[in-house]
């Protein structure tokens, strides 16, 4: 997977192109298809996501996805989840302070939003985490979230600082 | 601020300052800095040992060397005094310390907290780091907590300080009136990309930066330049990081082990032809010290003397870098000559 996961960095603009197109295609219908389940199918779409962007990305199902923002490369694998990153311990090869046999998450995600038509996304802020969406969907927890928005009715959001 | 009659601490040295105007803590630290006066920082290593007057003892080493002390937490993810208790000691006389955080082995629910707390017993100063992982340390066992990083940490203080408020929402009582600040390392990969990750603490809330160590200077004017261009050090005091060396064979050892020290080999090599490595590893800090001064957009220095803190008097005097300036120190233990 790791090595899929460096090619996906290396063609972050291709990611990013099939992305922003496939984006307005897939919500839409998982919108429909969890409304039409009563959410029923929630389940079995968040395992086909976890299939899709694991193989991809290495994705950990954080739930709060920044794929787009950190130049395709999933922060979770960094060994201290860093959402903002690197660290100051990168080797001098571009290797993990904490896994020497690893590439730095950070210096593959920064490399990757070079080459990415809004690859400076990666220079906005992001908040930690919200560990309570572990393991749930991060499509169907922006749909949510949109519904909410959409309501005017949005939990006092993290700060964003910029 | 006049502190009420009851108050245990009135006209004592840990008493906070009156507030200014434009600044954000009742501290000395940020007042040195907004006045233009060239900053001198040094850290202290918290002690293996429940006693106060070990901290006490290690902080008079510095007096009216510098302007302020870091108090590491759980530095190179090894067990020791916690640094807010650093922190609360030293404030408690006067001192004006720099509490560093760790996202290492706190999350969000203890950290807010800590800071709550650190703020109540005089600590004006937070440095956010997000920490080294428990594997380089004498505990790798531990569970490596990582619930939010520096940048999140900033965002955090910035949200308890200027909205008086935790995370969730909940309001404060009274905000913590922080001076915060995070670490940069401006020599390990993506090199080109540091000076955006310093932009990016900046935007969250970093007030000021301390640098990991410098010993290559073309680099640090590099990012220093283009940190300058980008109005950078108009937003945030810079201070970069300077260090002691005490032979060829430590900073050999310290390139190879601890993660994000980088040292060109003319400094290995100086080292190695001085009859006296030790002193020569001084003299080099010196040099350092007044070069990093001479930097565009440079508002201060950091010295980090681990295990020669005794010589970091001798040292600050010996650059130069205060001019005529002497830093606070409490008033019954000699001040630098
Ligand atoms: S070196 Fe990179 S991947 Fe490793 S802990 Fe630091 S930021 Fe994460």
């Amino acid at each position: 997977m790791y090595s899929l996961r460096r090619f996906a960095t290396r063609h972050s603009r291709a990611f990013e192109a099939f992305y922003n197109f496939a984006e307005p295609v897939i919500l839409p219908i998982m919108s429909g298809l969890s409304k039409l389940s009563g959410g029923r199918l929630d389940a079995p779409m968040t395992w086909v996501e976890k299939q899709a962007k694991g193989a991809l990305f290495d994705c950990q199902m954080c739930g709060n996805c920044v794929l787009s923002s950190t130049g395709m490369t999933c922060p979770m694998n960094c060994p201290k989840t860093i959402r903002n990153g690197p660290c100051g311990g990168v080797r001098e090869n571009g290797n993990c302070e904490v896994k020497p046999e690893m590439r730095c998450v950070w210096v593959e995600a920064w490399d990757g939003a070079s080459r990415m038509r809004g690859g400076d996304k990666i220079h906005t802020v992001q908040f930690a985490s919200d560990r309570s969406k572990r393991g749930t969907s991060a499509w169907l927890n922006i749909l949510k979230q949109r519904e909410l928005e959409a309501a005017g009715r949005v939990k006092s959001a993290p700060p964003r600082t910029q | 601020m006049n502190a009420p009659d009851h108050h245990p601490f009135v006209e004592d040295p840990g008493s906070p300052l009156p507030p200014l105007e434009g600044h954000v803590s009742l501290g000395r630290f940020e007042r040195v800095l907004r006045a233009g006066q060239f900053a001198v920082t040094s850290e202290i290593a918290p002690p293996d040992s429940a006693d106060a007057e070990e901290v006490y003892r290690r902080a008079a080493l510095f007096d009216g060397a510098i302007d302020a002390i870091n108090a590491t937490d759980g530095s190179g993810a090894n067990c020791h005094m916690s640094s807010v208790a650093v922190c609360a000691l030293l404030s408690h006389i006067g001192y004006s310390p720099i509490l560093q955080i760790s996202c290492r082995d706190k999350n969000r629910i203890a950290i807010q907290g800590d800071v709550l707390g650190a703020a109540a017993m005089g600590v004006c100063n937070v440095l956010a780091l997000t920490g080294d992982d428990v594997s380089a340390g004498d505990h790798p066992e531990a569970k490596p907590v990582f619930d939010l990083d520096s940048i999140s940490l900033l965002s955090t203080i910035k949200t308890m300080r200027d909205e008086s408020k935790f995370l969730s929402g909940r309001k404060l009582d009274m905000p913590p009136k922080i001076f915060a600040g995070s670490s940069i390392n401006p020599f390990v990969p993506p090199v080109e990309n540091r000076v955006d990750q310093l932009k990016k603490k900046i935007d969250a809330g970093a007030e000021f930066i301390q640098s990991q160590y410098c010993f290559d200077l073309t680099i640090l004017k590099d990012m220093m330049a283009r940190a300058v261009d980008a109005g950078l050090t108009e937003r945030a005091f810079i201070l970069p990081g300077v260090g002691t060396l005490a032979s060829a064979r430590t900073a050999r050892w310290l390139r190879t082990n601890v993660p994000g020290v980088y040292i060109p080999d003319e400094i290995i090599l100086r080292l190695e032809g001085a009859e006296n490595q030790k002193r020569e590893g001084q003299k080099i800090c010196v040099e350092l010290m007044q070069q990093v001064k001479e930097i565009d957009g440079v508002h201060g220095v950091h010295i980090m003397a681990y295990k020669q803190e005794e010589f970091v008097r001798e040292m600050v005097a010996e650059s130069g870098v205060l001019d005529d300036r002497e830093a606070w120190a409490p008033e019954d233990t000699g001040a630098i000559a």
